[in-house]
């Protein structure tokens, strides 16, 4: 082999080595950062995991927003018009957020089955709703005789 | 009537199109003089078309012609007169139509500044220029046209969104897509150069400054948007890792690999393929960010619909231009000639160092990005790839990226003595860890992440200093500072420097502002006094307000330090009237090394607000940053030796290999 080709390799094998292990870690890290989101239904039937966090998505049910008095802490119930999931969560929520709209949480179960949200998002315009939602909604519909709401539709 | 002329317009645009792509190209190839000249006025006619559909639509916004399903959808008579205009492109259809007009206006943008290239060269470009035009003008025409019409006319229109009614997003997305069409030019190049088998240093002069001016559009484009998202949002945010955020991400750091790689193919004449393949990538990453964020496959604010004809489309022609480049490559890349050699410590490798790191990074976005759609695609679950996964990966990568870019710019082309670059660093070396260790020590902040930032940008900064004493050693004072940046290849150098001020001044930014950031979401009764760092907020109630199209509550804090009144926010909670929606308007009191970030969360029993205070030191240079990077874009792109007279007579009185030869060492 010509020496400069020879040379030219061992400086791009060197460089690849040295990414490979890098992107090495970014894979590894990949994996342990997805979050899976999971509806009331699946939550209920024990299927979402109970020591990791995930997403948690659906509507608010109507008549279920309560705020503690003296801080930011607010209980509201998720459901997919099947199961619902009591959420507690403690700051400030979105601007979108209402009883009867679709939103998606981050977080974790705890012991009592509570989910505690660490974020609340809501869907960002009056006539979008998040797909995740408008997906586990109409797989729910699809399989229980419950009637769907105006607003499982985007 | 007159938006039926808009529409029409726009079909002759398309047709003049059609002749741009296939005429020009033919008479390139068989040498037929007359289909070569049609070239130019072709491009221009299909601008002034384009430029007539425009206005047209604009008109129909200012004059609230409901008739037009758009203009109904997103207008609105109680809209102020700047954001009736910024409506235009405030939605799907028209911002589309937006995006063929700068395509058409960099199209006649190369016809004209190209006077003194070969005719056949100009003539491919205008050509490939046309075949994408063609690409989006029938997607416009096919799946969503701006001139529908509507009847019966509504009285009253939807109105913008009002996330968009603000100055920072009516200027982003034209920014954005100057940038992102304007990489379709080195891209053209990049094919006309393929079809005509003449890859030379001459093809990577032409497009560089193209690429230079695309790449900084880009930059104030996703600059623009950082900061608009960081005060409308209400959360005081500056990036999120958002998927439609990535989309123009992407081609940023392809076009930031490719404008490196050009300056190595024009200055050595290496790399050749590389470029040609990363101006191809580039380009397509551009159109991959299109079909994101158009096609609303991704949930993100920026999805205007879910139209799955027009997902459809734009991936098919996505395929097309990707696949049918990468395919004219394979044909071609075999006959490229090689380069000129260079040994392994040389600004060659370094610079080859700083592209395989760029892509990795853009590989790893893209992953992050695709990965939820690939997921979902294979009924592996519905997944979010979370924020800390994004900012660890940049913490693996920026640091070799970094070192690599102080180092190269004292390092010397082709060959490199390690001892002398190792004489010349070892100053900004011992500085740079110095200063590192100081701030990491456990009495002044004791986190080693904050102590390698510091050290990177300080390392950084003493580089660049030293490289400039070197260039500067000869001359003397500001009038040979002054000199220097008017000569040859002198605003290449200096552009590239403050390009890379721009990115310590980020580094810094971010870290202290992830680093020492104080962010508090509390309850307040009017009247009530919160601490925070050195800052007393204490909150006076809200009142109501009336605004043009919104109705508004209004609070009022007042900010102490140290019992004197630093700052009077009045952040406001609005509902505006025809979407009924209500937007967080933040209040911030902005300063070079600090921000004071108040908005309003929710109202509570009492006349208590839920609120969020936040201290966010030395965010804006974050954006400073970025001002930089273009700033630097600019003035490279503004070298002379890109001005074509300089290189037409450069061309005729020495042969080109001449010419490379005698800038080799510039």
């Amino acid at each position: 082999m010509h020496p400069v080709r020879k040379k030219r390799l061992i400086l791009i094998g060197l460089m690849v080595t040295g990414v490979s292990i890098a992107v090495g870690f970014a894979l590894n890290a990949f994996n342990q950062n997805l979050m899976f989101f999971y509806a009331p239904s699946e939550v209920i039937a024990g299927e979402a995991p109970a020591d990791h966090p995930f997403r948690l998505g659906g509507l608010v049910t109507v008549g279920s927003v309560q705020r503690l008095p003296n801080g930011l802490t607010t209980r509201f119930e998720v459901t997919d018009n099947v199961k619902t999931v009591a959420v507690e969560y403690t700051g400030i929520l979105p601007d979108l957020f209402r009883e009867g709209q679709g939103i998606v949480a981050r977080g974790q179960l705890n012991a009592g089955g509570t989910f505690i949200a660490d974020e609340v998002l809501a869907k960002h315009d009056e006539n979008y709703m998040p797909p995740e939602v408008a997906a586990s909604l109409k797989k729910a519909h699809d399989g229980a005789t419950a009637p769907a709401t105006e607003a499982a539709t985007p | 009537m007159i938006p039926e002329l808009g529409q029409f317009a726009l079909i002759l645009a398309l047709c003049l199109a059609i002749i741009q792509a296939i005429f020009p190209l033919i008479g390139s190839l068989n040498r037929t003089p007359g289909w070569v000249a049609l070239a130019r006025p072709v491009a221009w006619g299909q601008f002034v078309f384009l430029l007539l559909s425009f206005s047209v639509l604009t008109h129909a916004f200012l004059v609230n012609d409901f008739s037009v399903l758009y203009v109904a959808q997103h207008g609105n008579t109680e809209l102020p007169t700047i954001y009736k205009i910024s409506a235009v492109w405030g939605a799907h259809e028209g911002s589309l139509l937006l995006w063929v007009l700068i395509l058409a206006g960099w199209t006649v943008a190369v016809a004209s500044l190209t006077r003194d290239l070969p005719e056949e060269v100009v003539a491919r470009v205008l050509s490939v220029m046309g075949m994408i035009s063609i690409g989006f003008l029938s997607f416009l025409l096919f799946t969503s046209n701006p001139f529908e019409r509507l009847f019966p006319v509504p009285v009253q229109g939807g109105d913008l969104n009002p996330l968009l009614q603000d100055f920072g997003l009516a200027v982003h997305p034209p920014m954005l897509y100057m940038g992102y069409v304007g990489m379709s030019v080195a891209f053209s190049f990049a094919i006309a150069a393929l079809i005509g088998g003449e890859l030379d240093s001459a093809w990577a002069r032409w497009s560089r400054p193209w690429t230079l001016v695309a790449w900084m559009f880009l930059t104030i484009g996703i600059t623009l948007g950082s900061w608009w998202a960081y005060y409308e949002l209400g959360w005081g945010g500056w990036w999120f890792w958002d998927p439609v955020e990535n989309a123009s991400f992407m081609p940023w750091l392809a076009g930031t690999a490719l404008i490196h790689s050009l300056a190595v193919t024009e200055k050595r004449g290496a790399f050749k393929r590389w470029t040609v393949l990363l101006a191809l990538l580039a380009f397509s990453l551009s159109l991959l960010g299109t079909f994101l964020v158009r096609s609303g496959v991704l949930t993100s604010v920026h999805s205007f619909a879910s139209d799955p004809t027009r997902g459809l489309f734009i991936l098919i022609f996505l395929l097309i231009v990707i696949g049918g480049s990468l395919f004219l490559y394979a044909l071609r890349a075999p006959s490229i000639s090689r380069g000129g050699g260079f040994a392994n410590l040389s600004r060659e490798s370094m610079l080859l160092g700083n592209n395989l790191l760029l892509l990795v990074i853009t590989a790893l976005v893209l992953l992050g990005t695709l990965a939820p759609l690939l997921y979902d695609a294979f009924q592996w679950g519905k997944i979010s790839v979370g924020f800390p996964w994004f900012t660890s990966m940049f913490v693996i990568f920026t640091p070799p990226l970094i070192v690599l870019m102080g180092a190269a710019p004292l390092t010397r082309w082709k060959q490199q003595d390690p001892v002398a670059l190792l004489r010349s660093l070892r100053l900004a070396l011992g500085i740079s860890v110095a200063a590192g260790i100081v701030v990491a020590l456990p009495m002044s902040d004791g986190s080693v992440s904050t102590g390698l930032a510091v050290a990177l940008s300080v390392w950084l900064l003493t580089t660049l200093l030293i490289s400039l004493q070197q260039r500067l050693k000869h001359k003397s004072g500001v009038g040979g500072l002054l000199a220097d940046i008017a000569s040859r290849g002198g605003r290449s150098y200096y552009g590239m420097w403050v390009a890379h001020i721009g990115i310590a001044v980020f580094v810094i930014g971010v870290t202290v502002v992830t680093q020492f950031d104080v962010e508090k979401d509390v309850r307040m009764s009017p009247g009530q006094e919160i601490q925070l760092n050195d800052y007393l907020f204490r909150f006076d109630g809200t009142v109501n307000r009336k605004g043009p199209n919104y109705h508004a509550q209004r609070g009022t804090i007042r900010v102490f330090r140290e019992g004197k009144e630093v700052a009077v926010l009045h952040p406001e909670k609005r509902t505006y009237l025809v979407q009924s929606r209500p937007m967080t308007e933040a209040g911030i009191d902005a300063g070079f090394m600090r921000d004071i970030y108040v908005s309003l969360g929710e109202p509570l029993d009492n006349g208590d607000w839920a609120l969020r205070l936040y201290y966010k030191p030395f965010v804006r240079w974050i954006w400073l940053g970025g001002i930089l990077i273009a700033i630097g874009g600019l003035l490279a792109a503004s070298d002379p030796r890109y001005r074509m007279r300089v290189l037409a007579r450069l061309r005729s009185s020495r042969p080109p290999a001449d010419a490379i030869a005698a800038e080799g060492h510039a």
